[in-house]
């Protein structure tokens, strides 16, 4: 099996291979403890995506993106970041969502249909609301970082979005403000290959990640199913950033195995053999070889790790089909500090007063 | 008025240190309308400063330094220029509250130097105040003189929510006596500028001027026109439309913006909900047309003029 990337185009940095093999120094700087931890919170996070999916499809939730296939871009970078470092997602981030420590059930509220924004408290998470218009999130992230900056705070912020959301204009006005600014920031790219039914190849016809050039800054291109380099490259933007050298922009390639959304048919667009063949690069099996094979895991801490992904995505489910949809009144609750008199008549007339 | 606002601005900055004043041209030069005349001399580079061209990437930032703590006041610098921003006004800034339950406040504040009358050129002319009144979320403003606009845009950074302010460029360089005050009429209310119990004019922006001079024309000919100036377009004060409408019993709606949707529908509609037994006549709106915004040797044509917005009151009070 080639170690390369099938889409072609530049070879992206690389710690180890599909097959598990060492092919970089794979001495990034976590202990043991963490090493494992990666494995535990990618198991995590494929157990909860795949109980996402059932649950659309038992009514429990309403449309929802899967990222099966981008544990490794996702949890490799969120490990990378510190705690005072701000996380703007899209809307397919969970499992960067898990290792923060958001939870899970509030973070779902937005797929349950129960609340748009979370409802967790973004400022305690250090992890913005989901944003679904594409690319947006960046500027937010670019804006944050300028904000710390001017504090004179040791963080930075990380915007994460696709291939897709990199023809935004949004894109390239928040990376260009970034480079002006020398924001602490880091663009988080997840090329996974495909926006919506649209291939990568038809959004850009150059690589995402040399864009950076043009605007002043590094650019890097990863492996997106390789936890640790992923770690890696996203460890030093975020050390550049901390710095004070400004951003970076980091491609990751992934592949999204699952479709755009549960409304999605990916069948129409796309061969099942494009699929079996980045089924075979997977990045948790890769990264459990690797782990096993030199000796920083066991069988029985596999088993561990999938059992406790089992308990946890049990009680995140309980919890979840219990939330219930929120009173009327939360509709004009906050949409201002304080409701305008006209919106006060309307609130009453909604709960069926004069 | 520019210098009004300059002094909001300056008065802000001094009170505030989280106050950032943002945008394009708004440093050195102090901003293509002076409003920013200084500020960056007298605060530093930090919190007064130029950005890339770049309208949504400027109001997105803002999202981003409102979460980090900031008040970012922000300068588009023409009306027609405020469209690339649109989605991160409409899809972040009105809706980040809501979102987040209340944990997360955009006390933003976005100047939009709007309307015409100044022989502009081209997306130089525009009232945009339709889109952002019908986006729940945010305030909407737009003074129509010096004092009036000191004290609506000290409000409007002093504000929890975020707030759009729609400066009339035709107004900038009008003068007024007084003393600056933040002190009286909050957002949400209209003011009362000429009473008069024979039909209400109300207007807001450079239209309240015209009203006034429209109300003295009306009353040689003995009819007292009540001049109201909305100041606030989002919230409106519903009960100074309802109060005129028993006082006066006609309402005249004037403004810059094309008819259809415009201020004045749905002034139209309030009135009827607020006091349709008290309506003497329909409501009459002089509005510019449901065209673009033509060129300057035609501006005269498309703004309501004083003869336009007094035969208005007369078809009215006739009716």
């Amino acid at each position: 099996l080639s170690t390369a990337d099938p889409r072609g185009g530049s070879e992206p940095f690389r710690l180890i291979a599909p097959d598990g093999t060492s092919v970089g120094d794979t001495g990034v700087g976590l202990t043991p403890d963490e090493l494992r931890e990666l494995l535990r919170w990618m198991v995590l996070a494929r157990r909860l995506d795949r109980e996402c999916m059932a649950l659309q499809r038992q009514g429990e939730l309403t449309v929802y993106p899967p990222f099966e296939g981008q544990e490794a871009s996702q949890v490799g970078s969120a490990f990378a970041l510190d705690p005072d470092d701000f996380v703007f997602p899209s809307f397919r981030e969970l499992a960067a969502a898990l290792v923060r420590g958001v939870d899970p059930v509030q973070y779902l509220h937005y797929h349950r249909g129960t609340w748009h924004g979370g409802p967790y408290d973004p400022r305690a998470t250090r992890f913005a609301p989901i944003c679904v218009p594409t690319a947006t999130q960046i500027s937010h992230a670019v804006g944050y970082a300028m904000g710390l900056r001017l504090d004179g705070i040791d963080a930075c912020a990380i915007a994460y979005f696709g291939d897709g959301s990199a023809s935004e204009g949004d894109f390239h006005e928040a990376a260009n403000m970034a480079a002006v600014f020398r924001s602490p920031a880091v663009l988080f790219c997840q090329n996974n290959g495909w926006a919506i039914s649209v291939p990568t190849r038809s959004q850009t016809s150059g690589e995402i990640w040399r864009r950076a050039e043009g605007y002043g800054f590094p650019g890097v291109r990863v492996d997106g199913n390789d936890v640790l380099a992923v770690y890696h490259v996203t460890k030093d933007a975020v050390a550049r950033a901390r710095a004070g050298d400004g951003p970076t922009l980091i491609e990751a390639m992934t592949y999204r195995v699952g479709p755009h959304t549960t409304a999605d048919d990916a069948t129409r667009y796309r061969e099942d053999a494009e699929v079996e063949r980045w089924r075979a690069l997977d990045p948790i099996d890769r990264y459990r070889t690797w782990l096993l094979a030199n000796g920083q895991a066991d069988a029985a801490f596999v088993s561990d790790c999938e059992a406790d992904a089992d308990a946890r995505v049990a009680e995140i489910r309980a919890a979840l089909v219990a939330t219930e949809s929120p009173p009327v009144e939360w509709m004009f609750d906050w949409t201002y500090a304080e409701p305008p008199a006209p919106l006060l008549r309307q609130r009453t007339e909604a709960l069926g007063g004069a | 008025m520019s210098a009004a606002l300059n002094a909001a601005l300056r008065d802000a900055l001094s009170e505030d240190p989280r106050v950032l004043v943002y945008g394009q041209d708004v440093g050195a030069l102090g901003g293509v309308f002076r409003v920013s005349d200084g500020l960056q001399d007298e605060f530093g580079e930090a919190r007064v400063f130029d950005t890339p061209i770049a309208e949504a990437g400027m109001v997105g930032a803002a999202v981003g330094l409102a979460l980090a703590g900031w008040r970012p006041v922000v300068e588009i610098q023409f009306d027609g220029f405020s469209y690339p921003a649109l989605d991160q006004v409409i899809s972040h800034v009105a809706k980040y509250r809501e979102r987040t339950r209340g944990r997360v406040e955009m006390p933003i504040t976005i100047r939009i130097p709007s309307f015409g009358g100044i022989r502009g050129k081209e997306h130089h002319g525009e009232s945009p105040e339709t889109y952002y009144v019908h986006t729940a979320g945010l305030k909407v403003i737009a003074p129509s003189a010096p004092l009036d606009a000191y004290r609506l845009l000290r409000l409007a950074i002093a504000d929890p929510d975020p707030v759009i302010v729609l400066e009339p460029k035709a107004r900038y360089w009008t003068k007024e006596d007084g003393e600056l005050s933040a002190e009286g009429p909050q957002i949400g209310e209209g003011r009362i500028l000429r009473d008069g119990d024979a039909c209400t004019l109300m207007a807001y922006g450079a239209m309240v001027t015209r009203c006034l001079q429209a109300a003295d024309v009306l009353a040689s000919e003995g009819v007292d026109a009540r001049v109201v100036d909305l100041r606030s377009l989002s919230p409106l004060d519903l009960d100074l439309i309802g109060r005129c409408v028993r006082e006066t019993g006609r309402i005249v709606v004037v403004h810059e913006a094309p008819r259809t949707l415009g201020l004045g529908a749905e002034i139209a509609a309030r009135a009827m909900e607020e006091a349709f037994d008290h309506l003497e006549a329909p409501v009459a709106r002089v509005t510019g047309w449901d065209t673009p915004y033509p060129p300057a040797s035609l501006e005269a044509h498309y703004l309501p003029s004083v003869e336009r917005i007094a035969d208005a009151v007369r078809g009215t009070v006739s009716y």
